[in-house]
């Protein structure tokens, strides 16, 4: 194996990792605040269709980025009404808002389906295809794979070192507490929630304008739920969910790569691998109860109504 | 009204979720450039003209009554079964490989194991999240939704593998199933089969359960008051096993009847979401085994109607995933009149 080839899989393991990054910090950060959102698979689909359009009609992919993060934020802000709001369950609300994303998505893509554009990288390196074979592989770390690596420890240093990461924690623990203080409960739970929206609407454009630049049908296949599963694997700290991430994305490219190395799977059973191996990190970490009990913010999923 | 409000409650807020939903159906029809009430027409009215749509109603709302149910039963004990894709997948997987296996030798006894090894297969794979569950404390959400992309994916490797029917021109599909593994139709000329009989029974049989054995008084205690639930001696783990069991093995139930009666065959597409759609059905029945009938059927007509809407209006089936989603959104908005009195307070001023 040479270098090329190292380079190759290292660059590809961090381009597989960056929309569970992404999602996953945005989920990350709303749990803290103390709302448990199930719909990060409908953000990400949402956004990937509403990036991957934007990008083609405006013919520009940074708007198709925005637009991206607007919708998922928008799908979150439904979210946030309903549960929020209404104090409807999480559980369901996240659900449902998976299941609208699904269908919003498949309709709203149907005339995009299986139209190539240039990716991200390309697009910032015109000249992508005409570089050495090493270069380009650290081209194709484009600038949202830059924001999945510093991400992490941007958020991890709001969270633990800054006052208004202070008071999101705060209101994620115990919202009758914080309520007291006078901070405004739902109005940081709610930010957070449009936060986890946007992220996740970056994330699910990453895969439609950068990882394989089209659009198809449920494309996100899962990654949304394994992003939800990493921020559990990651006890809820940003830097860990950075590393199971990018253990998630090597699994995920060591199964392409299998083939190449000389185990023959069929394509069906590789495609078995992430989930597998969610389920198994799920395990590993879950059985732990007091560590997840210790770390869990208290008040995760549990409505809050201001007493009169 | 104050009166009536306790009992038209639960009813009140699933109608109005449906009023809701058809007029988002109608903006979104409009907003497609179609004639929204002839959109709405050929969703909701259209399908039900004749004896036949009556009986593609049934057999669509077969699967999503049986895996609601027992999605229903879990909710109730606050066990969320949102991989009920899988087991119908791996119900259908487990049962054809029976019916691939015994039916050439034909026999009385082939299709009652075929059901049987269906309901085996859809509980072994709930069996595994609640194995999951209660000994390593993996969170049966994750697990069950994970387990549902697993079980797809391997249907797809088995009908282009091993399943593969060898003179099918390499097409990823399985041998058609021998007359003995299929299931009778219900009357002729229709394509609903004996299976409709199963998912009827499973109301009674739900109800009974939920409301008149010490099985269903345990599981809501469970589900309701968890704290309370450990002191009177209920096991939690019990509960999680019984209910991911229930719900698989219904769920698998339904994978089976797919495959043997309307597929008649093993290949890699064979549910257009009914597991995932059970979820919608149990909510919007209210999780009472009588309100998913109502339920099931109106989202069998959702299934029909965006059938039709593909042929006549052009739209693409994923129309009826939209519907669906906004369904359910409006459901959980409109409990709030269940759950709480909202009222109109004026804001006062802070201070």
């Amino acid at each position: 194996m040479d270098e090329v080839m190292i380079a190759a899989l290292l660059v590809a393991t961090l381009r597989a990792a960056a929309p569970l990054v992404l999602a996953g910090l945005g989920e990350l950060v709303c749990e803290r605040a103390g709302v448990l959102n199930l719909g990060v698979e409908g953000m990400m689909l949402v956004g990937a269709v509403v990036g991957f359009a934007a990008t083609i009609t405006t013919g520009s992919v940074w708007l198709g980025l925005v637009a991206a993060m607007l919708a998922g934020a928008a799908m979150a802000g439904v979210f946030a009404v309903l549960t929020l709001g209404l104090a409807a369950n999480q559980v369901a609300s996240g659900l449902a808002l998976t299941i609208f994303g699904v269908g919003f998505s498949a309709l709203f893509g149907a005339p995009y389906q299986g139209h190539p554009i240039p990716g991200l990288a390309s697009v910032v390196f015109p000249d992508l295809s005409r570089a050495a074979p090493l270069v380009q592989q650290v081209l194709l770390i484009d600038p949202l794979v830059w924001l999945a690596l510093a991400a992490p420890f941007v958020v991890a240093r709001f969270l633990d070192r800054s006052r208004p990461g202070l008071i999101l924690r705060a209101v994620g623990e115990s919202h009758e507490v914080a309520h007291a203080l006078g901070y405004k409960v739902l109005r940081i739970r709610t930010l957070a929630t449009l936060f986890g929206g946007a992220m996740a609407g970056l994330g699910g454009a990453y895969l439609s304008l950068a990882y394989t630049p089209m659009w198809t049908e449920n494309m996100v296949s899962g990654r949304g739920w394994i992003a939800l599963a990493l921020v559990v694997f990651s006890t809820w700290k940003p830097v860990m969910l950075a590393l199971g991430a990018f253990l998630f994305g090597f699994v995920t490219i060591a199964g392409f790569q299998a083939e190449a190395w000389g185990i023959p799977l069929a394509p069906n059973l590789l495609a078995t691998l992430p989930y597998l191996a969610t389920i198994l990190v799920l395990v590993l970490i879950s059985r732990d109860t007091l560590r997840l009990k210790l770390n869990a913010p208290a008040a995760l999923g549990k409505p809050f109504h201001p007493a009169g | 009204m104050a009166v009536l409000a306790p009992v038209l409650a639960p009813v009140l807020a699933p109608v109005l979720a449906v009023v809701l939903a058809a007029l988002g159906a109608a903006l979104l029809f409009a907003a497609l450039g179609r004639d929204p009430l002839a959109c709405l027409h050929t969703l909701f009215i259209a399908p039900l003209a004749d004896r036949n749509g009556w009986s593609e109603l049934a057999l669509k709302a077969t699967p999503l009554l049986l895996c609601a149910i027992g999605i229903a039963v879990g909710v109730r004990a606050n066990v969320w079964n949102i991989g009920a894709e899988g087991q119908f997948t791996m119900g259908a997987i487990a049962g054809g490989a029976t019916a691939l296996v015994l039916g050439p030798a034909g026999g009385w006894y082939v299709l009652p194991l075929v059901l049987l090894a269906g309901i085996a297969g859809g509980a072994a794979w709930g069996g595994v999240a609640a194995l999951l569950r209660t000994r390593f404390n993996a969170h049966e959400i994750l697990v069950t939704l994970m387990l549902s992309y697993v079980a797809i994916q391997v249907l797809g490797w088995l009908v282009r593998g091993p399943m593969q029917d060898p003179e099918g021109f390499n097409f990823p599909q399985s041998r058609l199933f021998d007359p003995s593994a299929l299931l009778p139709a219900l009357f002729e000329g229709g394509r609903v089969t004996v299976a409709a009989v199963f998912a009827v029974l499973t109301v009674p049989l739900g109800a009974l359960l939920l409301g008149r054995t010490v099985m269903g008084y345990r599981l809501r205690v469970v589900g309701l008051a968890p704290g309370a639930a450990r002191y009177a001696g209920f096991s939690e783990r019990g509960a999680v096993w019984f209910c991911l069991l229930l719900s698989g093995g219904l769920a698998g139930l339904a994978g089976i009847c797919e495959v043997a009666g309307p597929i008649g065959q093993l290949m890699p597409s064979i549910s257009p979401g009914y597991g995932f759609a059970g979820i919608i059905v149990a909510f919007l029945g209210r999780l009472q085994p009588v309100g998913i009938v109502f339920a099931s059927l109106l989202m069998a007509l959702l299934y029909l109607g965006g059938e039709s809407l593909q042929i006549t209006q052009q739209l693409p089936l994923a129309a009826t995933g939209v519907i669906q989603g906004m369904l359910l959104l409006f459901l959980l908005a409109a409990d709030v009149l269940t759950l709480y009195r909202p009222r109109w307070v004026r804001r006062r001023a802070h201070g």
